[in-house]
């Protein structure tokens, strides 16, 4: 695919750029306090906070990382949705919000050190660093790889006098700027409203897309004709891992990624529980995942259908190819699969797996399908939101990670009761650096074909553990400190062994898995990663159990408002019905269940 | 805050969708050609006329300080 920008499409990302900035601008007056700047002084309403509950998690790697899935296997994808979103952001919304926002924790791992005792906090808080700045260095190498090989930044680069290599650089450290400007002066409500502001704009972009798709290959019928088998139906052949484009079986998917990924991820991960922590008032903190479950619900088409699209495409051939395109780029679009290329090697071949067959590079099915029906103007608008879901992704983990380092980190173990202006301070501070070591990790994710199952992997290790000490932590008051902290290390552990013993087809030992020994093989990453979540949560699950009952539990007046059974929870019997949390869980629950029937 | 985020949503919006609308409504009939590939469809136009109304609506909303429907003070 071949297009070179023009003056309107630049101008479309300039206006974005100025209202992003200028944002944060606006919003540089009203940072006076640590509060102010780390939790938006709590003052943000139910369903902005809910938009940027859902856009913080909408970056590169979810819109472009979904529509690889969707090109790759399928409706099936929507998994990640309707079953490894949805029932954890109710859960959340119910059940966990009461503990977070209740407690006054200014953070997750702060909540873990209220529960139950410091280590387990300072252990949470590390790792949780860690995976934030390394998950915003895949967004930005998204990013980057993407603009690098769409080529539609050629021209301006030869304007420039800049070589055409420093492309990927460039894009990072400009797109690390821009966010790293409106955080550094706007803080969390900074990071939010761009977030609600990003939603709109990736819904505005995207919209056309589909409509047009749709329209060219026929409507849904016609999309799941051109479509292998299977690709139109998210739970056929569920039985068995080879009978279904996923490569896994019903119980790996339910448990794996429904149970201990999305509730793990949803109801743990900092990054997310941050925006409901920001919300105005309880109901509106519990609300706020309520509210964001209904636009996610229907991401799915958003995100997934444009790669199903684009494989259901014709492939160009030899003939299709503009005047003056490169042989190696030719040969990748002839080989590829709709139109989406195969990878071509820095020789100029297309790359092959272990079988002989081409691969693909389904990361680039989103910008393929933009480039294919967007003409200039929408075009711009349509690059713009990818732009601007990458920044949510980035804003999102940045933010996340200044209030962990500050808060849990710095304030805890290296300058505990400083005044306020200087963790003020010290929250500028972590917002560069913190962008600074993203930037470092961007390099490190080259490694990978599908950015998704990485991401997926970090998550394994980090978040499925973590999910298995909250659900002890806050449903069984027995559990006890070193139970909690000697449970995670365990589930840590068994994670990184099952991840070191097994090995997805098709992957050499290393990074991908068997780096200890190769005891087993999966059918995919995928697979490899639910099993590896399975594995961490119920290690930690067991393990913090056996070691409660070993030593001594907590005074149960020092756990009331941090534990089910001692906490008092009718906080929205005054209110209408239909404005009821549990009343909105309920509907959101069953519109899910629909959804999953209909494209069953 | 007392920024609230709608004003800036709906600028943006009648900014984006007045730029695409014009644009749209221009090439409609310098150059018809380039919609060939957005199935003769001209969609900048289109769009651009349902940012407008999408960025009006949100502005109007924040500028007359309407709270959404469910109001946050009731705890």
């Amino acid at each position: 695919m071949h297009t070179s920008l023009a003056w309107i499409d630049y101008l479309i990302m300039v206006i974005y750029f100025a209202f992003v900035l200028g944002i944060g601008f606006a919003l540089k007056r009203f940072m006076k306090t640590s509060t102010d700047f780390f939790l938006s002084g709590r003052s943000i309403p139910a369903w902005v906070a809910g938009l940027a509950f859902i856009s913080a998690n909408l970056g590169a790697q979810e819109v472009i990382g979904m529509a690889a899935s969707g090109a790759k296997y399928g409706i099936a994808t929507s998994h990640f949705y309707w079953l490894g979103a949805i029932p954890a952001m109710v859960f959340v919304g119910l059940f966990m919000m009461p503990f977070y926002y209740g407690s006054r924790a200014r953070s997750v791992p702060e909540y873990l050190r209220l529960r139950f005792d410091e280590k387990t906090r300072g252990l949470n808080a590390i790792s949780f660093a860690a995976m934030t700045v390394m998950s915003s260095g895949i967004s930005m190498y998204a990013m980057a790889k993407l603009i690098e090989t769409l080529h539609i930044f050629d021209p301006l680069m030869q304007t420039l006098g800049l070589p055409q290599s420093y492309i990927f650089h460039l894009s990072i450290v400009v797109s690390a700027l821009i966010t790293l400007g409106y955080v550094y002066l706007g803080g969390l409500t900074s990071a939010i409203y761009n977030e609600v502001l990003q939603f709109f704009l990736i819904v505005a972009g995207f919209f056309p897309l589909i409509w047009l798709g749709l329209k060219n290959v026929g409507g849904w019928s016609g999309l799941v004709a051109k479509t292998p088998a299977g690709f139109g139906h998210a739970w056929q052949g569920m039985t068995d891992p080879d009978k279904n484009p996923l490569g896994v079986e019903w119980f790996a998917l339910a448990m794996g990624l429904g149970f201990v990924l999305s509730f793990g991820y949803w109801c743990t991960d900092f990054l997310v529980v941050q925006r409901a922590m920001a919300a105005d008032s309880m109901t509106s903190a519990r609300r706020t995942p309520l509210i964001a479950a209904v636009p996610k619900m229907f991401f799915p088409f958003l995100v997934i259908l444009p790669g199903l699209i684009a494989i259901a495409l014709p492939t160009p051939t030899a003939a299709d190819a503009p005047p003056g395109a490169s042989a190696s780029v030719v040969k990748a679009e002839t080989m590829g699969l709709g139109i989406i290329p195969a990878k071509v090697d820095l020789q100029g071949n297309v790359e092959v797996d272990t079988n002989g067959k081409p691969v693909l590079d389904y990361d680039l099915a989103i910008p393929n399908m933009l480039l294919h029906y967007f003409p200039t103007g929408l075009l711009g608008l349509g690059l713009t939101a990818l732009l601007a879901s990458f920044m949510s992704g980035m804003a999102g983990n940045i933010t996340a990670f200044n209030t962990v380092w500050t808060f849990d980190i710095y304030q805890a173990y290296i300058k505990p009761q400083a005044s306020d202006k200087h963790y003020l301070w010290m929250g500028h501070f972590a917002t560069l650096f913190g962008t600074v070591i993203s930037i470092a990790a961007a390099y490190v994710a080259t490694q990978f074909n599908n950015i998704m199952e990485l991401l997926q992997l970090v998550f394994a290790f980090v978040n499925a553990p973590l999910f298995a000490t909250f659900m002890l932590g806050m449903f069984w008051k027995r559990a006890s400190a070193d139970g909690a902290f000697y449970g995670l290390l365990s589930g840590i552990a068994a994670a990184a062994i099952h991840h070191g013993v097994t090995l997805p087809a098709g992957a050499v030992p290393g990074v991908k898995g068997g780096w200890l020994y190769v005891a087993h093989g999966y059918r995919n990453e995928m697979a490899q990663n639910f099993w590896t979540a399975i594995w961490a949560w119920s290690v930690c699950f067991v393990v913090t159990i056996v070691v409660s009952f070993l030593t001594k539990p907590r005074k149960e007046e020092e756990l009331v408002g941090l534990v089910y059974s001692l906490t008092k929870h009718d906080v929205d019997e005054h209110l209408a019905w239909w404005k009821r949390p549990a009343v909105l869980g309920v509907v959101v629950l069953l519109m899910t269940l629909g959804l999953n029937i209909i494209f069953m | 805050m007392s920024l609230d985020i709608r004003v800036p949503i709906g600028l943006l919006f009648l900014a984006l969708g007045g730029l695409l609308a014009g644009f749209g409504a221009v090439t409609h009939f310098t150059n018809p050609a380039m919609y060939a590939k957005s199935l003769e469809v001209n969609v900048n136009l289109w769009w651009g006329l349902v940012m407008i109304a999408f960025g009006a609506f949100m502005f109007r909303l924040g500028r007359k300080g309407v709270k959404p429907a469910a109001p946050s003070s009731d705890l």
